[in-house]
């Protein structure tokens, strides 16, 4: 096991393989947590499909997602079309395969734009202080008076329907939460010796920002991201559902739980199944979450 | 304590001042005309200029800026281009129904929410918990629109076990308003035919409103109650022999359940975020249902008026949790 | 003196479940303590001290269990109560004070009403002024000015030494037979350490309570102590009455561990410290723990674990330098 070294100095060789063992250990456990959380290896397997699905689209789809076949409208779930027809004789299984572009893409998109400009602005404010930090805290917490999907909702309603538009909506809802984090870290970050030590050397307060204290809010800006993503598709679903998002003929799923409305009783399965589609996803999602959270956070890992 | 209720009265009047700024920024920002989508597509360039005469588009920013302060003071928030009617009027009218709902609803996540925690807790991995976590999970993951529709659809439609969608039976007669809560209203007025049918009509919606809710609440207060179970004072509770549900209670319990607080505030914005799209499935004559009308017929005022409306409510509902946080945790009362 | 054996311990074992195997921290401890007297245990960190604090309360909790062993209390083997009846021992007939006494309290909950509650668990007939009363004559007992003021703050506004005060009390209130003591002074500043070592030694005569007092620090052991046992990698490798012990230690760990206590007759040497690190325990010892460290290690080392060897005048020490017969068990 351990044996005693031969002479008390210890050695750079001795430092080098203590280094190259700890780093093993931890991507041990790290794979042994997630191998035990089965639920996050559900996560992950859920996503993945969501991925397959998305990119395969054209080869896993039976029809268009815009072919209407005026009469087999309103058939249910059969052989020919697996998930039933619209209104409009659309196969909405095609329309649910087609619909993860969608979905996916708003969730992306919507994460790449709020999470750097909300991370940008939490270590601005946390690293300046001052008035520069006042005002940028006063404007987010304007920002997060406001419940969320309400904003959302508002803006995506004045800026008008389209999918664009639903992406900046929910981003502009979504990035005081990320500056909030980012610059609570920031400010636990700011005074350690290490960022004093470059100061000193004198590098440039951009450099400073950009390479040193930004990748020390990484972890838990990442372990909130991915717990978000589950909320950012609801809310663009709930915005496809009340008309502000995505507008026909696109096949989101919240816009197809919408179209159905008016046959739920009769037609079940128009509503229904997009929406299962939507709960399967963001169950992915937020198993995921879960999991990456239980292993980036220090405090899961010593359980 | 007073110090801290001053310092978050200030706070609160500076974020009430910026609500005004944020909704009237929302309706600046419209690039469509909705003068001219109301006017109809037919209407001579007359009638438009001079609804927007009328309306005030015409005065530069600043101007209609300045004139919605002064408005806002007296309380005008304009009227509804759809109805007509002040937007206060309108939304005082339907405000009583979103709150009542949204209190039963938190009502049913509170009830159910902390004991299915407690009990994931105490029975770590056992069945209950991983019935619990799973019952969380898609609670928390389950788009609200799209669970109400297929409860109305299993429970309503099919089973007949709940009324139709709305708030009481049209048979029966309202009773006066007094406080504009039905259940309030219709005990005043010991109409209890009208109290049990309202109630049996907001059990379907509020459920499915307090879903996401429960869920949420279930989940902080296991991690709280876990956190909590692992304290070094927990420890010091049994080694003096207490019995262990004693341990629960008394010890566990009181400091479990405080940051669960903070959930219980969060949740209820996402009751007010919930009704817009709750009302709409269930017919629900509150506010939700008008906002997501406004919403889409970008009826200015209204959206203004309304989402203003719902971001006090908010405000509020948090700062009331944040005393009662305040009162509930001695570091804050007695000051550190 | 014909010292009777209040607390008993024979061959413990205990075993922790984790992410990288099973864990044996105590790999068969044995030791006893007389009434009136007080036993030090020290060990490094790790050695497995406070595991056995909690094995003799059993309060020992997955991933850890008892695999084994007895411990008796006057007379009875705890392993071998129910819940409910070990649940009557604890608190009123053996006691613990922690490390972190600000920790150790609820947080939410007034300080006097702590120390109140460990009374009417024991005696729920007590009415809550009585109990507040003793309560705040303990604090008083303590040295703790104006007592029924401090009796109403809350464990955060207290210092730590003012805590760790509110911690005995609430221990020592219902006059327990045995007191267990994990590292009581350990977090306190080394100049109220001092105070409240004192403060416990003068209200554990008074109240004629046994002590099992766990410590890493040689000083407080050389103060507090009648006997002491030295702890090993969940092993005890020596044990015997205090002065002897420091003056003559017997098991090379022993002797290590005083030479690394600073020589103030030669304060310009370097400071000692024993060569090589402390066994991970991930299987039960099959030889002596300690001979990888050892400078003495010969042949029998690596193929048994050592026997306890007596050693006269109650001192006992694992080691086979200790005589080539065969060892005289206990």
């Amino acid at each position: 096991m351990n044996a005693p070294s031969a002479s008390s100095k210890l050695d750079r060789s001795d430092a080098r393989r203590h280094r190259s063992d700890a780093r093993r250990q931890y991507w041990c456990d790290t794979f042994t947590l997630w191998r035990r959380n089965k639920l996050m290896v559900v996560g992950t397997f859920i996503i993945l499909v969501l991925l397959v699905v998305a990119a395969a689209a054209p080869l896993l789809a039976t029809q268009g997602p815009f072919d209407q076949i005026s009469k087999d409208r309103l058939i249910p779930p059969s052989a020919q079309y697996w998930f039933g027809t619209d209104s409009l004789g659309r196969d909405i299984y095609s329309r649910v395969v087609y619909g993860s572009r969608v979905t996916l893409l708003i969730a992306l998109l919507v994460a790449a734009i709020s999470t750097p400009l909300g991370m940008a602005i939490g270590v601005l404010s946390g690293y300046f202080g001052g008035a520069v930090d006042e005002f940028l805290m006063r404007t987010s917490d304007v920002f997060l008076a406001f419940p969320k999907l309400i904003l959302a909702v508002a803006f995506a309603a004045a800026l008008g329907p389209g999918v664009e538009n639903a992406i900046i909506a929910i981003s502009v809802a979504n990035w005081p939460s990320y500056a909030r984090l980012a610059r609570a870290e920031t400010l636990t970050v700011k005074n350690n010796e290490y960022i004093q030590a470059m100061r000193v050397l004198g590098a440039s307060n951009l450099r400073i920002m950009i390479g040193h204290i930004t990748p020390m809010c990484l972890s838990s800006i990442i372990v909130r991201m991915s717990l978000d993503m589950g909320a950012i598709i609801l809310t663009a679903a709930g915005l496809g559902f009340l008309g502000l998002g995505a507008q026909p003929p696109t096949p989101e799923w919240g816009l197809m739980v919408s179209d159905g409305r008016d046959f739920l009783v009769d037609q079940w399965w128009v509503s229904t199944l997009p929406g299962i589609a939507i709960l399967i996803v963001v169950v992915g999602f937020n198993l995921l979450g879960d999991g990456i959270r239980d292993i980036l956070d220090p405090h899961q890992r010593q359980n | 304590m007073l110090q801290y209720l001053s310092r978050r009265l200030v706070t609160l009047t500076i974020t009430l001042l910026g609500i005004m700024v944020m909704t009237f920024f929302i309706s600046l920002i419209v690039p469509l005309d909705p003068l001219a989508s109301i006017a109809g597509p037919q209407a001579p360039q007359e009638t438009v200029e001079r609804l927007r005469k009328l309306y005030g588009f015409d005065q530069p920013v600043y101007v209609q800026f300045g004139k919605y302060v002064s408005r806002l003071a007296k309380g005008d928030l304009g009227e509804s281009f759809q109805t007509g009617r002040p937007v206060l009027e309108d939304i005082l009218a339907y405000f009583p129904a979103t709150i009542e709902l949204a209190t039963v609803a938190l009502i049913i996540s509170i009830l159910v929410g902390i004991p299915l925690g407690i009990l994931s807790a105490v029975y770590r991995n056992s069945i209950i918990d991983h019935f619990a976590r799973v019952f969380s999970l898609i609670g928390v993951s389950m788009p609200v629109f799209w669970t109400g529709l297929v409860l109305l659809l299993i429970f309503y439609f099919k089973l007949s076990w709940f009324p139709e969608p709305g708030r009481l039976d049209i048979m029966l007669i309202e009773p006066d308003e007094v406080t504009g809560f039905l259940l309030v209203d219709a005990i005043i007025a010991w109409d209890w035919e009208v109290f049990f049918d309202a109630l049996w009509h907001m059990v379907l919606p509020g459920f499915v409103l307090g879903m996401w809710g429960m869920a949420g609440i279930a989940r902080i207060v296991r991690s709280s109650m876990l956190d909590v179970l692992s304290q070094e004072y927990i420890k010091t509770a049994r080694i003096k022999g207490l019995a262990e549900y004693k341990v629960l209670t008394r010890h566990a319990l009181r400091n479990a359940l405080v940051p669960a607080v903070t959930v219980i505030g969060l949740t209820y914005g996402g009751l007010l975020e919930g009704s817009v799209l709750t009302e709409t499935i269930f017919s629900w004559p509150g506010l939700g249902r008008y906002l997501a009308r406004a919403f889409l017929t970008l009826d200015l005022n209204a959206v203004v008026g309304g989402t203003m409306l719902v971001a006090f409510t908010f405000c509020f509902v948090n700062l009331i949790v944040d005393l009662i946080y305040a009162f509930l945790n001695p570091k804050i009362t007695y000051g550190e | 003196m014909a010292a009777e054996q209040l607390l008993s311990v024979k061959d413990l074992r205990v075993n922790f479940h984790t992410l990288r195997g099973v864990v044996h921290a105590l790999q068969g401890v044995s030791f006893h303590i007389n009434r009136q007297e007080t036993l030090g245990l020290v060990g490094e960190t790790g050695c497995g001290k406070s595991v056995t604090a909690r094995a003799v309360l059993r309060l020992v909790v997955a991933p850890g269990e008892i695999a084994g062993g007895e411990v008796h209390f006057e007379g009875r083997n705890l392993l071998g109560l129910t819940e409910v009846e070990m649940r009557t021992l604890r608190g009123s007939q053996i006691s613990m004070i922690m490390q972190e006494p600000k920790m150790s309290l609820n947080p939410v909950i007034r300080v006097g009403r702590q120390v109140g509650e460990t009374l009417r668990i024991h005696d729920p007939s007590m009415s809550k002024k009585i109990a507040a009363q003793q309560a705040v004559d303990m604090l008083a007992q303590l040295g703790i000015p104006d007592p029924k003021r401090v009796a109403r703050r809350y464990p955060h506004e207290l210092s730590g030494g003012m805590a760790q005060r509110i911690m005995i009390a609430m221990m020592l209130v219902t006059r327990p037979k045995l007191l267990i003591a994990d590292e009581p002074t350990s977090a306190l500043d080394v100049t109220i350490q001092a105070q409240i070592l004192e403060l416990m030694n003068r209200l554990i005569q008074e109240i004629q309570t046994s002590v099992l007092m766990i410590t890493h620090d040689l000083g407080v052991m050389a103060e507090s102590c009648d006997r002491v046992a030295v702890m090993y990698a969940g092993q005890i490798v020596e044990i015997g009455p205090v002065r002897d012990v420091l003056k003559d230690p017997r098991h090379p760990y022993t002797q290590g561990l005083l030479k690394t206590l600073p020589d103030k007759a030669h304060p310009d040497e370097p400071l000692y410290s024993i060569k090589g690190a402390v066994p991970t325990l991930l299987s039960a010892h099959k030889a002596c723990g300690f001979a990888p460290r050892c400078a003495h290690r010969f042949k029998p080392c690596d193929e048994a674990p050592p026997p306890m060897h007596a050693l006269g005048n109650g001192r006992r020490a694992a080691c086979y330098l200790l005589g080539d017969y065969a060892g005289v068990p206990g």
